[in-house]
């Protein structure tokens, strides 16, 4: 089979050998059929639409006391019911998506630049500093976030900031492999020796035939450890490290509806759902991103399909 | 030697649905060949020499859409189930491709790979076939072949490999080995020495071998007949001898114009200019006309010319020579 | 109509050599040794001495193993030596620190054997075309950069509009020409083309060719052609150096090397080309190689060809010979050289047992088919 012919049998992105405009073209195509990425994408507007309006949606205050209404369940006044406070529980649910959205968004973009930068040498320049910087990296893809953030919590104090350093410092490793990997198969490509023998600088090649090239990978690494580093948020809260109360935050909400999970199950369970939902969907939409950006098999009754 | 071709194809139709859209890769083929025989398939990417074979032999991607009617063994197999065509093709069929490096399982020894057909096939014992790929090997010229039958393939050098495809091609006596680029990845020393061992393996067996390759010079020593492909069809056909001697469809005659040949000094090669064309993109006539450079008769550009005789058994696709031979050249 | 058999070519050769005196690039015992597992060291380039004259083109031919396309890389010195020295333009280039080699990067460029490998797939033909611009401070500025680029693809024979594309969206004879007009962006001296042909379709092997040797004579460009494929070699090339196992084995003009190859390694390298007549391929004897080309890493003592040669002596495992001059400019690194190709040859002129030929199939009736015995005589 001659090669063109193999390649579109085959679906092929190629070696990614489309302008940006028809790979965004691509990826909305691609999403468009599959439901569950559908789904997920608009779990993901939702939720920003929260984080940025939360404290205009919220119908009360979210710390609004009312101790004569607390432990109510769901109504129509309160649709998730109220807090042993007497706190409307939707509110808090909403105000704290956006805690989780900055912490998830702080952290991996933390993650990202660092990681990015460290494999990005590692992978390059190989030899020595690859074999520290992967040490080093081994050393923290080790930690468990609680006992990182146990650790800075003893530097930082618990907090938002805490909770975005911890999370960030413990998702580099991760990007700083992912890039490495892409690096190392790129580097070798006859284009990018095309590239050292014209005489480009290293930081040149870098910067306009690696990075480009790698971006796929990276973009599904991204959704996806926003998706755990939400989880990661939601535990940290849980065990207090985090943001502290009385602002909410939904593994906070977790941890409160402990003692009430008979007699209150709205307390636990709406927080929760968030959580999953929220993670659910990065993995949704990760997933689905990387059905695109990979080269993939056109499906059988497809093809048949387009014969006719 | 019985006068039923051991493989027939008739009128077959390939197409493949892709991204882009339908591509049609082989159209209108028909060739056969028989025992003893080797018929050589020329073409270019694109031309659909591979996809030819592979679609007869029912190893097409499954989103091809096969039409046509192949005969293998006088067996009808487009319409066969698809066990027992594997079995035929198991059987029956031997297949060597371009790169020995990835024909081979490489966590595999060499033995084990070339015993297995006839384990499956021809229902030997474990012993029996193993003594029978030391007995392969050594007909391949593997030097010490009861030794290397435990080797794996990476400790082969690419020749060497070639010649273990070959051996495992030739497991189950097949009556038929097709040979897809065989020699294309190979140094111009090594292939010599496997075109060498094909034709001899040939004689001593009586297989009928189909040759597929891009290489004219391959295809002047090993075949008997020669078919030429371009866009999806074949352009001309006939006795190697005939073809190359009295190439009567510009894109042969072009072909065989462009190569360097050692001892042969010129400034400028005759070169064909444009590329081959794309199988999604093939115009309603001849698929060489915006190459060509003879363009003799303006039917070419809109019409598809038939597949006529110019001489006994030597076919041309093109208005032109038709044209010719009915002013009696 | 019959090909006429090879002869001898004419005396003239069409291109004139490049008169000496004005070296481009010279290799001095020139090594390349990767280090292998097991403290061994893959000698790909073994002591290789060898002087490119400006304004020709210099063939390196060998197969796989041979060492030829790291002696490409290691001029550019996108590979390390080992030892041995390289000049170019005059500077003893071996030492140089990386940045000092930015400058001789310009000077010499190089034409990948995979036109479509060899051009990033997101960068636009533009963009690939310009980069020796930009890296070397040519153009002038945006605007200026751009015209250029349309010259230089004007040049290798593209539309202009063709500069806003990506690499897959041309074919293969296209993409190798942008990598050409690449190579010409910096003006180097001297452009080193590692198998440019060898991933192309026939009928556009051709075209490229031709171009490279339309700019070759327009722009008085100095080639150093790499490949495999000997009768393409022949063509383009104004002098040849053949290649084994890390060793130049021979070197000579097109007519020397095709007429009387000295080397027999040269002499099988010719008789191994497949030639496109059936008649003469039917009757000729190969001069078939026996064995496997050795191991880079432990070559054979002496000569390193002995273990195929068809015509090895007991003296050739003990001396490793030295490049001798058999004919005035024909060097060739055997023993007994042109004498065993005399032997080899003259086997070969014996005809061979004609190879019984097939019938073909006349389903049309009419006149008999050609029958068992036509052919033959």
């Amino acid at each position: 089979m001659s090669q063109d012919t193999e390649s579109a049998v085959r679906g092929d992105a190629g070696t990614g050998g489309r302008d940006a405009e028809s790979a965004l073209r691509r990826v909305l195509t691609a999403l468009r059929h599959d439901p569950p990425a559908i789904a997920g994408t608009l779990v993901l507007l939702l939720l920003v639409l929260v984080g940025v309006a939360g404290t205009q949606l919220a119908p009360a205050g979210i710390n609004d006391i009312d101790v004569d209404n607390m432990l109510a369940p769901p109504s129509r006044e309160h649709l998730f019911g109220t807090d042993e406070l007497g706190r409307d529980v939707l509110s808090r649910v909403l105000v704290a998506a956006r805690v989780s959205l900055q912490v998830g968004a702080v952290s991996v973009g933390i993650a990202l630049a660092v990681g990015l930068t460290l494999g990005l040498l590692a992978g390059y320049y190989r030899g020595w500093v690859d074999t520290v910087l992967m040490r080093c990296m081994d050393v923290l893809f080790a930690f468990p976030v609680l006992l990182l953030a146990v650790a800075i919590v003893a530097v930082l104090g618990p907090g938002l900031l805490t909770a975005m350093v911890a999370i960030g410092v413990v998702y580099t490793p991760i990007f700083a492999r992912v890039t490495r990997a892409g690096v190392l198969s790129v580097r070798e490509q006859v284009f990018v020796r095309a590239a050292v023998s014209i005489g480009t600088s290293d930081l040149r090649i870098m910067r306009r035939h690696i990075l480009p090239n790698i971006a796929a990978p990276l973009i599904v690494q991204t959704s996806l450890s926003l998706a755990f580093a939400i989880l990661s948020e939601a535990a940290l809260s849980f065990l207090g490290l985090g943001i502290q109360p009385p602002a909410p935050a939904w593994g906070r909400m977790l941890f409160d509806a402990r003692g009430f999970v008979t007699d209150a199950w709205w307390l636990g369970v709406f927080p929760g759902a968030a959580i999953f939902l929220t993670v659910l969907a990065f993995n949704l939409v990760g997933d689905a991103l990387r059905d695109v950006l990979d080269p993939r098999q056109l499906t059988v009754s497809e093809a048949r399909r387009s014969t006719e | 030697m019985s006068d039923t071709p051991v493989l027939s194809i008739q009128d077959l139709t390939v197409s493949l649905g892709t991204r882009r859209g339908p591509a049609r890769a082989v159209a209108g083929v028909d060739w056969s060949v028989r025992a003893g025989e080797t018929f050589a398939l020329v073409g270019e990417s694109g031309s659909g020499k591979s996809m030819t074979v592979l679609a007869a032999t029912g190893l097409a991607p499954e989103a091809a859409r096969v039409t046509g009617r192949v005969e293998l063994l006088g067996e009808e197999l487009t319409t066969m189930p698809a066990q027992r065509r594997r079995r035929m093709r198991g059987r029956h069929v031997g297949f060597v491709f371009q790169d020995p490096m990835t024909s081979l399982n490489p966590v595999l020894t060499v033995g084990r790979q070339i015993a297995e057909p006839c384990e499956e096939h021809l229902g030997m014992s474990r012993r029996a076939a193993r003594d029978r790929a030391v007995e392969l090997l050594d007909l391949v010229g593997i030097p010490s072949a009861a030794q290397r039958v435990e080797a794996y393939p990476h400790q082969f050098s690419g020749g060497m490999r070639q010649r273990v495809v070959i051996a495992m091609a030739l497991a189950c006596e097949p009556d038929l080995l097709i040979a897809d680029e065989p020699t294309t990845a190979l140094d111009v020393t090594t292939q010599a020495q496997i075109v060498e061992l094909i034709a001899a393996l040939q004689q001593r067996l009586g297989t009928a071998v189909v040759w597929i390759t891009h290489d004219l010079g391959v295809v002047a020593g090993v075949a008997d007949t020669v078919a030429v492909m371009y866009g999806g069809r074949i352009v001309e056909q006939g006795p190697v001898e005939a073809v190359f001697a009295d190439p009567s469809h510009p894109y042969t005659a072009a072909l065989l114009a462009a190569r360097p040949e050692p001892g042969r000094v010129v400034a400028q090669l005759p070169a064909i200019q444009g590329s081959p064309p794309s199988p999604f993109e093939l115009p309603p006539g001849c698929a060489f006309w915006s190459r060509c450079p003879v363009r003799a008769d303006a039917r070419c550009e809109h019409e598809l010319p038939p597949l006529a005789e110019v001489a006994p058994a030597h076919l041309v696709r093109s208005f032109y020579q038709q044209a010719r031979q009915g002013e009696g050249r | 109509m019959n090909r006429p058999e090879p002869q001898a070519p004419p005396t003239a050769p069409p291109t004139a050599p490049a008169p000496a005196g004005d070296i481009v690039a010279e290799l001095d015992e020139l090594k390349v040794w990767f280090p292998a597992p097991g403290r061994t060291s893959v000698r790909a380039v073994d002591g290789v001495s060898l002087q490119i004259r400006r304004g020709e083109t210099l063939g390196l031919v060998g197969e796989s193993g041979s060492g030829k396309s790291t002696t490409g890389l290691a001029l550019l010195r996108l590979v390390e030596p080992t030892a041995g020295r390289i000049h170019v333009a005059g500077e003893e280039v071996t030492g140089w620190s990386r940045r000092r080699l930015r400058r001789l990067r310009r000077r010499v460029a190089m034409v990948f054997q995979d036109p479509q490998a060899s051009l990033d797939p997101r960068r636009t033909i533009a963009d690939s075309v310009a980069e020796p611009l930009i890296v070397h401070g040519l153009g002038g500025d945006r605007a200026g950069r751009r015209r250029r680029v349309a010259e230089l693809l004007e040049l290798v024979g593209l539309r202009g509009d063709l500069a806003d594309r990506h690499p897959h969206e041309l074919s293969g004879g296209q993409r190798q020409r942008v990598g050409i007009a690449r190579a010409l962006a910096g003006e180097p001296d001297l452009i080193v083309l590692d198998e440019p042909i060898a991933s192309l379709d026939l009928s556009v092997q051709a075209q490229i060719m031709n171009l490279l040797r339309g700019l070759q004579a327009e722009l008085g460009l100095t080639y150093l052609f790499i490949a495999h494929d000997l009768a393409a070699v022949e063509h383009m090339s104004d002098r040849i150096a053949v290649m084994y196992l890390g060793r130049i084995v021979e070197t000579g003009t097109p007519a020397q090397i095709y007429g009387n190859p000295g080397h027999p390694y040269t002499a099988a390298l010719l008789s191994a080309i497949p030639v496109a007549d059936p008649l003469v391929e039917r009757r000729r004897r190969r001069i078939i190689l026996t064995g496997e080309i050795p191991s880079p890493v432990d070559p054979p003592s002496g000569c390193r060809f002995r273990t195929r040669c068809p015509q090895a002596r007991p003296d050739c495992a003990e001396t490793d010979p030295d490049l001798i001059e058999v004919e005035t400019g024909q060097y060739a690194a055997c023993l007994y050289a042109v004498e065993a190709v005399r032997q080899m040859r003259a086997r070969q002129e014996e005809p061979a047992p004609p190879k019984p030929r097939f019938e073909p199939d006349t389903t049309t009736g009419g006149e008999a088919g050609l029958s068992r015995s036509a052919g033959l005589d």
